[in-house]
């Protein structure tokens, strides 16, 4: 069995062919077809599986014994090939040896995400809307290869066993593969009808045991948008311009089309398109274009400048976005209260795999291969940009290289840019190419943000009053989906977080600024979370220690309301020895709590510091995400979200003069590297609820965690991302 | 201009600019895809292959600096210390993402032919030169230990 059926690469397959012989060799029960399947102009992700054999639009299974699980969620490294797998699996009985894994096609009525609406991936929401779904997939396609069964041997449905992909019945047996085709025509049985496993009974879900899908990512055989292979396929860059909201004036290709490999130069809405034979050629061609800029209307301040601007509108009212009671004459009638600004830098996604997309437009339809997040809403905005229906834009999804919100872009803009380079270049594949720089001067940044929090205090030093005011550009405005999530000019994304604050405060108020500023913004892994959990954690440890009680004490008598907070701080605490364990000399501890996509996370960062310098040496974070479908998963991702947390925490920070972005590659925007990673040890809350998100919140409590501990270590409370000690 | 290239035991043709980086030549005309591409300026290390067993970037490397040499891509890792380093990876499910991937597996593996017992530091400061987004860093040191382990197992030979 071919695991990764991108692996063999065979120019000459003819997928239409292929699919035709395969129904043929499978009608007599051969396997092998899985092999040879190019991904050649054409090719699609059911290539291999006809129709005919699909179960349901989730699953099939073929007479090689392969259950091919549609995965309708972008792989980007958040692990959904297997948490998805693990639920179907786990219904179905199937060997886990068995289950093949590609994405399925954009096909929103099939495919749409529960809780969007339309097919995409998001929010932390991949398990959380599948959870049901797929295991109802599973247990429908085991039903039909059970009754396929039942008839063949002539014994009562009831009767018959299935575990690890054998179904048998006293001295039949048969694998999955033997009944493949005839349970494919089974009527799938009516939902109502279905019986799933109780929770007892799982052999899968929550299983500690690592479940595998090894899908070629340590050998280089995992397919990427940038390794997508097409025949005649041309390559293209980008000039764009230096300032955000700059357009083309003229320029001139001269010298660029007299390069060697360069094909064509144009003009697009985004800059102009060298199209050339390979990356190399498209890049020195772009060198030599002379291009002038219409900056007319482009943003020309510098992110200083807006901080500034910022910091002053936090000491004025905003716009309400949540009051309960009359919290400012709390405030101001106090008589002992606490106010802390805090600042937030814009940040780059910085993902491994710099932005790019294949497109091919051919008349009036599309075909693209990319790892393609939103996924309704590219194919409409393709759909609109050719004036055509959206079943012809046909979209294969391949992995992508990270993520972290990039490649999900409202306003689709890298696609429609390949799209727009494609459609001039017709009946032709073209890879559109950013590099590092363009991607990372290219936009659609997390905000930069200033708020102000304050409280009023009692004489125990808790709160009776709580204000929050956050400046900073919303990220939907302007966007397709305003709609839903800006109501009365509020953003929700920024401000959540501090609204349905989790500290049990009686009078509370958040206001926002909206800055209109020309810089593209998008989400950042935890979106709102990013930033108004660091000043809410930060800002009720630092009331925590003006009151001298301990952090956590101090928190938990104020989430007397809040049972999941409470359970995950106290085992967090216990897991780290918080109280217990002896820190060596020059060491801090801090915690932070959080909840956002349905989870709640507690982290406690442990730091060393020698003069200005720190290292954060361990973070011990428990999780509470509801049924933990796929532990190993979980702990990988709650690693992975505090290691992207923390790099913000540390030293990520873009910044723009005049206009024009400062940093270009990783030389000047600095990531987190190995040596500064520290020991992360994470535990999963017990439980029962539905899951929840995963893939994003580990991420918002390290940065406050960190602060506050060194806030422990050093009495210094830095209220700014990233952090320096002065 | 025609330039040969060994690589992976087998010499290559290839007509190309004498200044195009290694990378671009193993990707764009030789398919050879394991080998990614991040940041174009050796910050990054997800273009690391192996140029006489040396873990290199192949992004700043002209070809023609590399016409002589024995070039080893992720497609090529046959010795007991890659295989062992595959088979960690896949064992501690170390790939999220897994752009990156196949430069740590390049950079670990010519870390364990140099050194098969490597400590946290000298974990460290072989591998930092790669950066990994999706922040897998904790099991990559894992996955360089258990590696080291089963090379240590299997006789030292790495």
């Amino acid at each position: 069995m071919n695991t990764n059926r991108f692996s063999v690469n065979k120019q000459n397959a003819d997928v239409d062919t292929g699919r035709r012989t395969f129904l043929k060799v499978a009608a007599t029960g051969s396997a092998g077809l899985t092999l040879g399947i190019s991904l050649s102009a054409g090719a699609q992700s059911r290539a291999v599986a006809d129709t005919a054999l699909e179960y349901n639009a989730f699953v099939s299974i073929t007479p090689d014994n392969a259950v091919r699980i549609y995965i309708k969620h972008l792989e980007m490294g958040q692990g959904v090939y297997t948490g998805l797998a693990t639920c179907v699996a786990e219904e179905l009985d199937a060997d886990w040896a068995q289950i093949v894994c590609e994405h399925a096609p954009v096909d929103t009525a099939k495919y749409a995400n529960l809780l969007m609406g339309q097919q995409g991936t998001g929010g932390s929401t991949a398990m959380a809307n599948s959870f049901m779904q797929l295991r109802r997939a599973g247990a429908a396609a085991r039903a039909m290869l059970v009754a396929a069964a039942a008839q063949r041997w002539q014994v009562p449905a009831d009767d018959i066993k299935v575990s690890q992909g054998i179904v048998s019945h006293a001295s039949h047996s048969a694998t999955f593969g033997e009944l493949a085709i005839d349970a494919a025509r089974q009527t799938p049985p009516a939902n109502d009808n279905l019986k799933l496993k109780t929770p007892d009974q799982f052999q899968l879900i929550g299983s500690e045991s690592t479940l595998r899908k090894d899908v070629g990512k340590h050998n280089g055989t995992a397919i990427y948008t940038q390794d997508v292979q097409l025949p005649g396929m041309l390559t293209a860059v980008v000039a764009h311009a230096p300032r955000f909201g700059a357009r083309v004036r003229s320029f001139d290709a001269t010298a660029a089309l007299a390069r060697k490999g360069v094909h064509q130069v144009f003009e697009i809405d985004t800059g102009v398109a060298v199209v050339a034979d390979d990356y190399w050629s498209a890049t020195k061609g772009r060198e030599l274009l002379q291009i002038e800029w219409d900056e007319t209307r482009a943003e020309t301040r510098s992110s200083e400048t807006l901080l500034q601007q910022y910091r002053s509108l936090v000491e004025t009212g905003g716009t309400i976005a949540e009051q309960h009671g009359n919290a400012v004459t709390t405030l101001t009638n106090a008589s002992d209260t606490m106010e802390l600004v805090f600042e937030f830098p814009y940040l780059a996604h910085a993902q491994m795999e710099p932005v790019n997309c294949v497109a091919q437009v051919s008349g009036n339809s599309a075909e693209l291969w990319y790892g393609c997040q939103s996924a309704t809403g590219d194919q409409m905005a393709v759909a609109q940009l050719l004036g055509a229906r959206p079943q012809d834009v046909k979209i294969n999804t391949v992995f992508a290289g990270g993520g972290f919100g990039r490649r999900a872009n409202p306003m689709a803009d890298y696609v429609l840019e390949a799209v727009r380079i494609a459609r001039q270049v017709p009946d032709t594949a073209v890879k559109l190419v950013w590099s590092r720089e363009d991607d990372m001067q290219g936009g659609f940044y997390r905000p930069a943000y200033a708020h102000k929090l304050s409280a009023a205090l009692d004489s125990q030093g808790n709160p009776t009053a709580f204000r929050a005011r956050i400046a900073g550009q919303s990220i939907m405005a302007g966007t397709s989906m305003a709609a839903m999530m800006v109501s009365n000019g509020i953003d929700n994304t920024s401000v959540e977080g501090l609204t349905e604050f989790a500290y049990d405060v009686p009078e509370r108020q958040v206001e926002l600024h909206t800055t209109d500023v020309g810089i593209p913004v998008q989400w950042w892994r935890s979106v709102g979370n990013t930033h108004t959990a660091f000043s809410k954690e930060v800002f009720i440890d630092a009331l925590a220690r003006k009151a001298d009680i301990d952090p956590i004490e101090y928190r938990l008598s104020l989430l007397g309301n809040n049972p999941r907070e409470t359970a995950v701080l106290k085992l967090a605490a216990e897991k780290a020895g918080w109280g217990t364990r002896e820190l060596p000399e020059g060491w801090g501890r801090g915690v932070a709590v959080h909840t956002s996509f349905g989870s709640t996370v507690a982290e406690i960062a442990e730091v060393s510091v020698q003069g200005n310098n720190f290292k954060v040496e361990r973070v011990v974070a428990v999780i509470d995400c509801g049924i933990a479908v796929n532990p190993g998963v979980i702990r990988a991702q709650v690693e992975g979200a505090i290691a992207y947390g923390l790099s913000a925490a540390l030293q990520d920070e873009l910044t723009l003069t005049d206009g024009v972005v400062d940093q270009s590659n990783f030389h000047n925007y600095q990531v987190l590297r190995m040596n500064a990673m520290p020991i992360v040890e994470t535990h999963i809350l017990p439980s029962t609820n539905a899951p929840s998100g995963v893939g994003e919140p580990g991420t918002p409590p390290i940065a406050p965690a960190v602060a506050n501990a060194l806030a422990d270590a050093t009495g210094q409370r830095l209220t700014r991302l990233p952090l320096r000690l002065a | 201009m025609s330039y040969t290239l060994k690589i992976n035991g087998q010499n290559h043709e290839l007509d190309v600019d004498g200044d195009m980086p290694l990378l671009w030549a193993v990707r764009d005309h030789l398919k050879f895809t394991g080998t990614k591409f991040g940041c174009g300026m050796a910050q990054c290390g997800a273009c690391t292959l192996h140029i006489d067993g040396v873990a290199t970037r192949s992004c700043v490397l002209p070809v023609a600096d590399a016409v002589g040499k024995e070039i080893t891509t992720i497609e090529g890792l046959a010795s007991p210390a890659a295989r062992a380093v595959q088979t960690a990876w896949v064992e501690l499910q170390v790939p999220q993402c897994g752009y990156c991937q196949s430069g740590q597996v390049m950079s670990a593996t010519a870390l364990l032919e140099q050194n098969n017992a490597p400590s946290d530091a000298d974990i460290d400061s072989a591998m930092s030169g790669n950066i990994c987004r999706c922040g897998t860093y904790p099991r990559i040191k894992a996955g360089i230990k258990l590696a080291a382990d089963q090379i240590k197992n299997a006789g030292g030979v790495a």
